[in-house]
This record gives C-alpha cells, structure tokens and sequence, in this order.
C-alpha cells in the first residue's frame, strides 16, 4: 500500500479472450508512468479498469489506499484523455473545457476563471468561443487536456493521446505533456505501443504482452538490462547470439562467436539457469573499425546492407556463422561511412552484454 | 393547374377562367374551414409530438441496448407494414368501437360500467390511429442520429462527472435534436394531410382539411375551392415546416 494507484491481480475478460490477464501494479504519486506494448496487450483495458469504464472479472483496483469496485467512472478521482480526444461537437472551446466544472457547485465567475487558467495552461488562451469543428488535432488535444486538469483529477489517464498527430507536432506535444505534468504535479498514465514515446516521457514503464506485465522498470533499466528477449528486442532493437557456459562462479564464463570468451556479471543475466543461453547486445554497442587498424579484440565481418536514417546508419553485418548483425552509428565528425560489401572488424563493448538462459 | 385553377370559379358545369381571390377568402373567412384547418393542425401537431415521445425510447432501446439484435429490432418495427395502411386504421376501429376490443375488455374488468365513447369517431380516435400508424418513420430518423454519436463521448460525459440522466440531456439529447426534428417533419407533414384516417375512425368531430378537400372536389363539384384549400394548407404546412427546419438548423449548424 501507500502508493497512489495500487493494481493488485486484476483479471478481465471479453467472452473467452484474456485482455488483462492478472496484472498486478503500483503507481507512485506524481510519477508519469507508461504502459507500453503492441496493440491487443491489454494496455488500453488496463486503463479502462482504472477509469472504470471496465469492471475487473476479478482482483481490484485501488486509488488513494480506497478500493474503486462498484464505484462508477463519475466518481473515481480519475479524468481521461481519450484517443479521439472525445470533443463534444455541440459545444465551443470554452464549454467543452469547463464541463466538468459545470457538475461543480462553485460561482460562475469563478468556474470562468479555471476555464481561463486551464487554457492558458494548455496555450490556448483567447479561443473560448471556438466552435469544436473548426479546431486542429493538436488544438483538439490540448482541449482534451484542458478539460481533464482543469478537474484537478488525482490521476490523469492517456489513452495513446499523440498517436493521431503528425511527427513533428507529436514530438512537440511528448515534451509538453511532459512540461506539463512537472508543473501541475498530477500523477499521468499513459497508454502508448510508441517506445520511443514510452522512453521519453516516463519516470516509469511497464511492459505488457499478452495482458500480463513482462517487465516493470525506469526507462534506462528497461533499455540497458531488459529481462527477457521479448522485452529487449520490442524496446529499440537486439541481436542476439547464441552461447555455450563454460564455467560458473560469482560469475558467468560464456563462450560464444564474435565475443570470445567472456564472464559476465550475475546481474546481467536473467532468466532461469540453463545450459543453453543467449548474448544480446544493443546495434550501438558495437562499433566498426576499419580494416587497417591494428587494434586486438577485433573480428572481422563484411556490410551486407546499409540504412541511412539522417544522424545514424544502421548496418547489418555477416560474421562468421552469424548470419546478420545490426550495427548502429552515430554520423558524427570522423566518422567513417562503409558501403555495402565492405570488408571491416567488428569491436564490442563487452560491458554491456546482456545474458538470457533460454 | 391546382394554382392555378384555385383562382377560377366553378359555374355549375363550366369553369369560370376569370381571375377572383373569392376562394381564398371564403377558404380564410369561413369559420367551417377555419376549424377544420386549426383541428387539422392540432391533430397532427399532437400526434407528431406523441409520435416523438413515443419514438424516442423505442430508438435509444434500440441503439443502445441492441446490441448485435439491432438489424432484428429494426426488423420487427417495420412488420405493421406488412399489412396495408388502410386495413390498421380499419382495426383500430374494432379495438375502439362501442363494442370494440378495448371496451370489452373493460367492461370485463368492471373497470367501466358502461362503454367508453369519447374514444371512437372523434380527434382523439384520429391521434391514436395516427401515432400507431407512423411510430415507425419516426424511430428511424431518431435511431439513426442516436448511431451516429461517437460513444466516446458517452465515456467522456461520464468521466468528467455526469450520471446517466445528466449525460442524456447534456449529450445524447442535444446531439440526436437533428434526428427529433427530422421525424417531427416526417410525421407532421403527411398527417396534416391525412384524409383515410379520420374519415375511418374520426366521425364527424375528427375530420380534417383533407376531408373537405376531397369533398369539395366530389359531392359538392367545386373544384376551384378544393384548389384553394389545398394550396392554403400547403402554404401553412410550409410555414410550419420551415420553422421546424431553422429549429434543425440551429443544432445542426454547430457541427
């Protein structure tokens, strides 16, 4: 207990499929927590069980240390985003705003007040009397948010509030939102399948797969030390090698290609133990160095293909019986650009492998 | 040719083409007429309204707790169709009647000692008949704009506070008024017009413009002042039917 938004075991079911399949959860104050996965994981019935648009089929859901079962969406210290935003059309900017205040018993004066602050908030100050039609996806959203906040709900619920919006401006709303949430101190949720989005924004993110949390971190934990390869290879990309234990005491000896020989860290390796294991390293863990250089610890390998993205080229390399490996590289001052056939050597940062048993 | 002949005068066998405005004054001035058109729009404005309140629910049932039966429901509404308009107006007059099903059955029940009769050959016979008759034009227009509301933003009343009834009137409500004033036009415009109906079920006391319009151009073979009425009645409908329709377009106009 003790924590704002507490999920303890929850179940949910529509007919026979499992979209929340016993989630169990913590949600600090003030904390912007991410619930991140592909589409169909249960993230957005998750959310809709804390709203409370959803009945949990068992376990229970708890806000501010009070339970929320049979409590109806109305009365739960929660507000939502909605992914369509849910403007009402047959009102103006201003109303749609202020319409929970409206259920509120406070003087008009002073409800026309928080309407005016909310959309200050949110940058739109001065367009009260705008009809709802005429607004932008992003000015739509920025009502979304205004209505919800002006509530002052406990939690703020976002159910992929940025995916409808364009690159740029989306990219804009991530650091907004995030701007936002520092000065108003009200404890976010955010549904996203965006990863980048999820790493960006949050304190914390919760990885779900199949409606059940695959793995609960900070977004650098969730990065550097994945535990599993499900997680690892959803959250930016992984290339995993196959690896033989060769010796095991405080520390794991593993042998494998392209690595050698190398002993990694107990806290690096998850899963059960094994004999079968698997080595992932991240695409800019390795680093390609010409032919002629002379440093040891170098493998060779030849570019099979190369993509160009603007700041970084991603190369997929052949290496021995490894069929392909992503190499990712900052296009930074110096450095040097290889083209597909390319005979190079390969150097890895042997730190940050990372150790599944299979 | 109506127009036009509404200004002409009927001379026993042969027409009278010069060109007089006496039709529209006695079609004004005449105070059977002028009951007949005030009786005319009383019934059909009532029977739009109850048509309405009646059509209503049945649509928000159906759109909201249809579920995958919604296509069956709409099915079952349109069965009365089945059978001809004339032959359900014809009923209701055996359910009506002196001796009809309704007052049989009251009178079983020792309800009423003796059989109702405000409830046959008069305009409350015509409402009934009426609003049975057309419930079904009415429930379409209403389910169709209860459909087109996006449920997220049911969810979002909700969320930002509103119970179920506070939701209906600050959402639903006014978000199908274009689908309530469509089924009002519907139903207002050709009941005003109705002639089968109050003839069948209204006596005497339950005729309206129609009836006289049809006799005037028959039996009484004054064709000229048939003419006029129903272009009178065809200006008032109009009227009506515009200030129903800038009503729609107040809604209407903010979406």
């Amino acid at each position: 207990m003790g924590k704002l938004v507490q999920v303890e075991n929850v179940f949910k079911s529509f007919g026979d499929v499992n979209a929340v399949n016993g989630v169990s959860l913590g949600i600090e104050e003030g904390q912007f927590y991410s619930l991140l996965g592909p589409s169909g994981c249960g993230k957005t019935t998750l959310l809709r069980l804390i709203a409370g648009f959803e009945k949990p089929t068992s376990g229970q859901v708890f806000i501010d240390n009070s339970s929320m079962e049979g409590i109806e969406p109305n009365l739960r210290p929660t507000n939502m985003v909605f992914q369509n935003y849910a403007i009402f059309p047959h009102l103006n900017v201003e109303e749609n705003v202020a319409y929970g205040l409206r259920n509120k018993r406070e003087n008009r004066t002073k409800q026309n007040k928080l309407v005016d602050e909310a959309l200050e908030l949110v940058g739109l100050s001065g367009l009260n009397k705008r009809s709802a039609n005429a607004l932008s996806g992003g000015q739509k959203q920025r009502v979304a948010l205004a209505r919800a906040l002006i509530l002052k709900p406990k939690v703020l619920l976002l159910d992929e509030p940025l995916s409808a919006l364009d690159k740029k401006l989306r990219e804009q709303m991530q650091s907004e939102l995030r701007h936002l949430q520092r000065a108003v101190g009200i404890t976010f949720i955010l549904v996203t399948h965006d990863q980048y989005e999820a790493l960006t924004m949050s304190d914390r993110v919760a990885v779900m797969f199949d409606g059940k949390v695959a793995q609960e971190a900070s977004p650098r934990d969730l990065y550097e030390l994945p535990t599993s390869q499900k997680v690892a290879s959803f959250i930016g990309e992984m290339t995993f090698i196959d690896g033989e234990i060769i010796g095991e005491n405080k520390n794991l000896k593993v042998k494998s290609e392209i690595f050698g020989q190398i002993t990694i860290d107990k806290s690096r390796v998850f899963g059960q133990s094994s004999k079968r294991i698997v080595l992932g390293i991240r695409p800019e863990k390795i680093a390609i160095v010409p032919k002629t250089s002379g440093s040891k610890n170098l493998v060779s390998g030849k570019i099979i293909d190369v993509s160009y993205f603007g700041e970084t080229t991603n190369y997929k390399v052949s290496c021995g019986t490894i069929e392909t490996l992503t190499i990712s590289s900052q296009n930074s001052v110096g450095q040097l650009s290889y083209s597909v056939g390319e005979e190079i050597q390969l150097k890895a940062d042997l730190d940050n492998i990372i150790a599944f048993s299979a | 040719m109506m127009f036009l002949l509404s200004f002409w005068t009927q001379d026993y066998l042969v027409l009278d083409k010069n060109f007089t405005l006496n039709n529209y004054i006695e079609a004004f001035t005449q105070p059977v007429y002028q009951l007949l058109f005030s009786r005319s729009l009383y019934i059909s404005l009532t029977v739009t309204f109850f048509t309405v309140l009646l059509a209503y629910p049945m649509a928000y049932f159906i759109s909201f707790y249809g579920g995958n039966r919604k296509a069956l429901w709409l099915f079952l509404i349109t069965i009365p169709f089945w059978t001809s308009y004339l032959l359900r107006m014809f009923l209701w007059k055996v359910i009506l009647g002196y001796n009809g099903v309704l007052n049989s059955f009251l009178l079983w029940l020792e309800m009423i000692s003796e059989p109702l009769t405000f409830i046959l050959y008069n305009s409350n016979a015509v409402i009934i008949a009426l609003t049975h008759g057309w419930a079904p034009f009415a429930i379409l227009p209403i389910f169709v704009s209860l459909e087109k509301i996006d449920r997220s933003l049911l969810e979002a009343s909700r969320d930002l506070g509103d119970g179920p009834i506070k939701q209906f009137f600050r959402v639903i409500l006014p978000l199908s008024m274009p689908g309530v004033v469509g089924a009002a036009l519907i139903i207002f415009i050709p009941t005003v017009g109705d002639y089968i109906t109050p003839k069948l079920v209204g006596g005497t006391d339950g005729l309206m413009i129609a009836n006289m319009i049809q006799v005037q151009f028959s039996k009484a073979n004054n064709a000229p002042l048939a003419a006029a009425l129903s272009v009178s009645s065809l200006v008032i409908v109009a009227f009506i039917s515009i200030v129903f329709v800038l009503l729609n377009k107040k809604y209407l106009r903010k979406y």
